[in-house]
């Protein structure tokens, strides 16, 4: 399927959101709010909940389904104390043991005013750093957009996976429309030059896994199971090895002559 | 060596070239041309390119400072004949086919007769030895290829395994959208550089610069141990007019700059280019073993 058809797909409303995913496929969730720094972030939500009866902790952005709702998420864009209120909640995952689940969707981090002044880059740079030395499993699963730094800021993980019509972009093809072409039609010339499909990152190494999701039922029943394999599997790993396994996942990513 | 992962690119059908970056929207802007007089955007006086370029691409009038290339600014605060250059010939290959990005690579080499948008290396500060990288403006604005990540990437990782300092010196438009989501891959990877070089105990100050923007920002830019910038110095995630464009109004003068973001506290100190040598011995030396 062509790239612009996927990136209408991701974004499509009606779509399950994070909190759909939450409550589909944990079982005693409890969600945690703040940053204890500024303020609660709706645009991401966290918390603890069981994944096959083992204790995870759970990170999500939220874009919400209702015209309201997606008010209050701010659409899934998060504000720098999102980003940190999801860094807390790693540290606490690192703390008691927990592994850690990220879902990403997001049309990318939030471009306002408040967002500059409270430091968006510094919050999704300590995000990058920390969540490379974290001591516990970290699985991101792309269900939507996933939008530049904003999406990566939950996706420093062991293994990337991505639901078939989702999208992981640098930025946003309208966005790189008007930048290159100073054109924000050329969308659909933008989404295919950009590479966004999960088809196309499984290929350059940039994702680990393409989850189908026309049969729903199907994947609310086998993505818990997925997961929790692959959990048991990193929790053999001592925490020093999940985290030398990250870096060495992201430290191989990048084409150049020499 | 050519490291190149398994895919087959996608045709394209667009032959446009553009600017480099995404996400900020920051153009480029010009350099000093070689012209005898130049119009200072900070005072708006014509003056002398010759007199610009001797105090160190600072105006002589205001204060401005001008952009100034990676290597000018390297040799500007390495002791003389210290500074050994890494990895120089690292370059960029357009394996997306992305439209027109083989032929911005080309100009951009012409342009600023290097290979990359970022030099790196050993070299001497009043003394004090130290890993040190620079930004480019003129080759696509600074922007993050595979070859930006991977250079910044080994700096970190040399200088970890000889217990050096690191001293960088940022600007950027952001992540380098010609490169498609490896680009994006370029601020991971260099962030966990910069962590196991933190968690080794030793010391990176980072010198943000005209401008600073982006994916960035959002990655070794912000991890630094002591921030420093020069003054004015435009800084933020993402640039004004995508700002100006999602909260449909006017940002106030002044805001991303360098000043703002100190009063904000995401800033230790601006530094004036003419101290700048000065300021990086002393934090280096006081970090130094044996300082006290």
């Amino acid at each position: 399927m062509e790239a612009y058809k996927k990136l209408q797909l991701a974004r499509k409303s009606g779509r399950p959101t994070g909190l759909d995913f939450i409550q589909h496929i944990t079982t005693d969730f409890f969600e945690m709010h703040g940053d204890r720094r500024f303020g609660d972030d709706p645009a991401i939500v966290a918390g603890i909940g069981r994944l096959c009866g083992r204790p995870v902790t759970v990170i999500a952005q939220e874009k919400g389904h209702t015209m309201k709702e997606r008010g209050f998420r701010n659409f899934g864009s998060a504000n720098p104390e999102g980003y940190r209120k999801a860094l807390r909640q790693m540290k606490l995952a690192e703390k008691f043991g927990r592994p850690v689940l990220c879902f990403v969707d997001t049309a990318g981090a939030y471009c306002g005013m408040g967002a500059e002044e409270r430091g968006q880059g510094e919050a999704i740079a300590e995000n990058l750093c920390e969540m490379m030395t974290l001591q516990v499993p970290i699985i991101s699963v792309f269900i939507g957009e996933g939008g530049s730094g904003g999406a990566l800021g939950l996706a420093v993980a062991n293994e990337v996976w991505m639901l078939e019509n989702a999208v992981y972009s640098v930025i946003s093809p309208e966005g790189c429309a008007s930048i290159l072409w100073k054109d924000s039609s050329k969308v659909r010339e933008a989404s295919d030059s950009l590479h966004m499909r999960p088809e196309d990152l499984f290929q350059l190494g940039i994702i680990e896994r393409i989850l189908p999701e026309s049969d729903q039922e199907a994947l609310w029943q086998t993505l818990p199971i997925q997961l929790d394999q692959k959990f048991t599997e990193l929790l053999k790993m001592s925490g020093q090895e999940l985290s030398e396994a990250r870096y060495q996942r992201f430290r191989k990513i990048g084409v150049y002559g020499e | 060596m050519l490291r190149r992962a398994n895919f087959k690119p996608s045709r394209n059908k667009l032959e446009n070239i553009g600017s480099a970056t995404a996400g900020s929207g920051i153009s480029e802007q010009p350099q000093i041309p070689d012209r005898l007089c130049v119009k200072c955007p900070g005072c708006g006086k014509m003056v002398f390119t010759k007199d610009v370029k001797q105090n160190e691409r600072v105006c002589p009038e205001c204060g401005y400072h001008f952009k100034m290339p990676a290597r000018e600014r390297i040799l500007s605060v390495c002791d003389e004949n210290t500074f050994t250059e890494w990895d120089p010939f690292l370059i960029s290959r357009d394996f997306l086919q992305f439209p027109g990005y083989a032929v911005k690579l080309k100009s951009s080499r012409l342009n600023s007769r290097e290979n990359e948008a970022v030099i790196s290396g050993y070299g001497k500060v009043e003394g004090s030895p130290c890993a040190l990288f620079a930004m480019d403006s003129r080759f696509m604005m600074g922007s993050m290829g595979s070859v930006v990540g991977e250079k910044i990437t080994r700096v970190f990782e040399h200088a970890t395994e000889h217990r050096l300092p690191v001293v960088g010196f940022t600007l950027s438009g952001g992540a380098r959208m010609q490169e498609g989501t490896v680009s994006l891959m370029q601020m991971a990877k260099t962030s966990g550089a910069v962590k196991r070089h933190s968690d080794a105990g030793l010391l990176y100050i980072t010198v943000l610069t005209n401008p600073t923007t982006g994916g960035v920002t959002a990655s070794f830019a912000m991890e630094g141990d002591i921030l420093l910038a020069e003054p004015k110095a435009l800084i933020g995630f993402a640039g004004p007019r995508v700002i100006e464009q999602t909260i449909r109004q006017k940002l106030p003068k002044g805001f991303q700059s360098a000043e703002f973001l100190l009063e904000k506290g995401f800033l230790d100190g601006i530094v004036v280019r003419q101290e700048m040598r000065k300021v990086l011995s002393q934090l280096l030396k006081l970090h130094e073993k044996g300082a006290d």
